[in-house]
């Protein structure tokens, strides 16, 4: 008996790769056949340009002359470099200033969105407008802002009087840490707050309508019911919004080309500085590799941010 | 506990009127239902007594109190909503605890509270778990039971069982009459289905375009319909209407339907010989009877077997009349036979202005 059935599996087993092969009926074939494209896409564009990258970091190019492999020469440079270390607390501290701003300032313009105003889907429409206009060009209205002489900010408060003299905005190494944090800000808000509004439209409007009769202030409404409900998409948009900033590199190569000082030096700036006008390939890729870690420890942070929490397993609405 | 007054209440969402002044007295303990078609007014009232929407022009009073400016919170009311609205990112126990821990009552005490509610609802299992956890009935349950934790004067249920599936909402609706009959608090319910209000109600309120129609115990509302509107919006299925004209011979009082059709009306009907008249009958006072009975003659269409009742829809003139027999006889459609109105049973209305003659 046992080994009737033994034989009987083995003989299953033999017949299975027959019919496997015909690849209209096998839904593994199929799927892996349609994947090919955007897999090929994937590896062109993305995988072997991350791995050109950590390559050229272990390698002593130059623009014009190929390099030769020298190991972690690159990282041990660098980790006596200043500059580099400047530029990465620049990048923490742009970063972290920047997302916070953009959160508080995101959130409070969703909720007023949300609220019925007037003009309501034109109001939303004209919020979008900072992020639809292309980096480069609300970098130059804000160099034009910032600018030392025609600086529309020291004017207005010069005859306010205020002040005496222009700010230095981009001339002094704190305005200009605070400068291109703040153009920073004004570009992603929008992001934030359009995606945390649609966040805040899926919040049934029954269950503010049951906390009011509960009792809840509207404090209380927010702290109990908007915000819990909202976090699963605020993981989500302070992940992007930590990325894109992170790696911010249009706004702050127009305002400053991170000087002055290399006071607003990212390392996305620095990098390309080194590489390409400093002509060391190998040492820019190096300073761009040393980024993956720190945006690694995002996506993690993200993975988990993520994940279902328990209240929105189970059930099927 | 409290009684709620409603005086002459209008409600209007900028220059459209949607509620023409309503009056409406609900007494302590009552268990009153308010009903009508969709767009009617009712969950608007239901809104305006909850303090959800600001009242346009009247008056509200729950307990003696003027509510009309008092926040939803210090009304003493509570809500159940046609969706639940729990709170998916809390327990069971969370949900229900909630306008307690706002309170800021004790602990001890929400434990208490809780737990009886709990108890009472059977949902002692559930409360460690989220509302997605839950099925239909139970996330209903949860939602009532929400509203037993406060220990309000008034309970609102604004459409609580349109999202339950058919057998669920005869068993939910059952549930809530036995709840209030144990708690005895005033009760106010809004719904579109008249089954629902006949079952449930000690009064129902029938609403129509902002007005009510009628109000009255769900039995007085069956037997005597002051209007077309209510005559026809009671009873399942829906009462059979057949145009005429009055007419009187001697003590007894007829309509004479089109195609001479005669329909005997209940005496003490008023009106003039030859007015314009509505004349109705339900379903259930139809008789069928053979073809050489006297009666209305009349020719089977559909035939609907229910179980406890089959529902024979017949051509009469040319009118569709719908008759509801226990019986079971073996009818197939353009069959000819009798159908012989109970006259005491009938309805009779006047065409021009609907109302009950």
């Amino acid at each position: 008996m046992f080994v009737d059935t033994k034989s009987q599996r083995r003989a299953s087993a033999r017949a299975a790769p027959a019919r496997r092969f015909r690849l209209g009926e096998s839904r593994g074939a199929m799927g892996l056949l349609f994947m090919l494209p955007a897999a090929a896409v994937l590896l062109l564009f993305l995988a072997y340009p991350l791995g050109l990258g950590v390559w050229l970091g272990m390698t002593d190019t130059r623009v014009g002359r190929a390099g030769q492999y020298i190991g972690f020469e690159n990282y041990e440079m660098l980790w006596t470099d200043s500059v580099f270390w400047t530029s990465v607390f620049n990048t923490l501290l742009y970063t972290v200033a920047a997302s916070i701003a953009k959160f508080a300032l995101g959130l409070w313009l969703a909720l007023l969105l949300n609220r019925h105003l007037p003009f309501k889907a034109f109001l939303r429409a004209i919020v979008l407008l900072p992020w639809i206009v292309p980096t480069a060009l609300s970098a130059i209205a804000f160099w034009w802002i910032y600018d030392s002489q025609f600086s529309i900010i020291s004017w207005s408060l010069t005859r306010l009087g205020l002040i005496e003299h222009n700010i230095n905005f981009l001339g002094d190494p704190t305005w200009a840490r605070a400068s291109v944090i703040i153009a920073n800000v004004w570009r992603g808000i929008p992001f934030v707050a359009i995606t945390l509004l649609a966040g805040l439209q899926t919040i049934p409007p029954s269950l503010y309508e049951a906390a009011t009769i509960d009792g809840a202030t509207p404090w209380q409404r927010f702290r109990y019911v908007t915000f819990p409900m909202l976090t699963p998409i605020i993981a989500v948009v302070m992940t992007f919004s930590v990325l894109f900033t992170f790696t911010d590199f249009q706004l702050i190569y127009v305002l400053t080309r991170g000087g002055p000082l290399n006071a607003t030096h990212l390392m996305a700036t620095l990098s390309f500085q080194r590489a390409i006008p400093g002509g060391n390939l190998g040492e820019g890729a190096a300073i761009a590799v040393t980024m993956i870690p720190f945006l690694l420890s995002a996506i993690l942070f993200s993975y988990f941010g993520l994940q279902r929490r328990r209240w929105q397993h189970g059930g099927n609405d | 506990m409290a009684s709620v007054d409603i005086r002459q209440v209008r409600k209007a969402f900028g220059t459209f009127e949607v509620i023409h002044g309503i009056d409406v007295d609900i007494g302590d303990e009552e268990f009153v239902v308010l009903v009508g078609p969709s767009g009617c007014g009712k969950s608007t009232l239901l809104r305006m007594i909850a303090g959800l929407e600001p009242i346009s022009g009247g008056e509200i009073s729950i307990g003696g109190r003027v509510v009309n400016m008092v926040p939803p919170k210090e009304r003493d009311i509570a809500m159940v909503f046609q969706n639940y609205a729990l709170y998916p990112h809390m327990t069971v126990f969370d949900n229900m605890a909630f306008s307690l821990k706002l309170r800021h009552a004790e602990r001890s005490v929400i434990e208490q509270r809780v737990r009886q509610a709990a108890d009472i609802l059977d949902l002692t299992k559930y409360l460690d778990r989220y509302p997605r956890q839950l099925s239909g009935g139970q996330r209903q349950r949860v939602a009532m039971g929400r509203a037993i934790v406060r220990d309000p004067q008034v309970f609102l249920f604004d459409e609580p069982l349109s999202n339950l599936d058919a057998k669920l909402r005869v068993q939910m609706r059952t549930e809530i009459k036995a709840l209030h009959q144990r708690l005895r608090t005033t009760s106010i319910y809004v719904t579109h289905d008249q089954i629902e209000a006949m079952t449930m109600a000690d009064k129902i309120v029938v609403m129509h375009d902002g007005h009510v129609e009628q109000v009255g115990s769900p039995l007085e509302l069956y037997d005597r319909p002051v209007n077309l509107f209510v005559a026809g919006f009671i009873g399942s299925p829906a009462m059979n209407f057949f145009e005429g004209r009055l007419r009187r011979d001697g003590d007894r009082v007829w309509v004479e339907g089109k195609g001479d059709l005669l329909f005997p009306a209940p005496p003490g009907v008023r009106g003039n010989e030859g007015q314009s008249v509505v004349y109705g009958i339900r379903p259930g006072h139809l008789r069928l009877a053979s073809d050489a009975e006297q009666g209305l003659p009349a020719e089977v269409e559909v035939v609907e077997p229910t179980g406890d009742n089959t529902l024979v829809f017949c051509r009469v003139g040319d009118a569709i009349a719908c008759a509801a027999t226990t019986e079971r006889f073996p009818l197939r459609p353009a069959e000819r036979l009798r159908l012989v109105p109970q006259v005491e049973s009938g309805h009779v209305f006047d065409a021009a202005t609907g109302m009950r003659l």
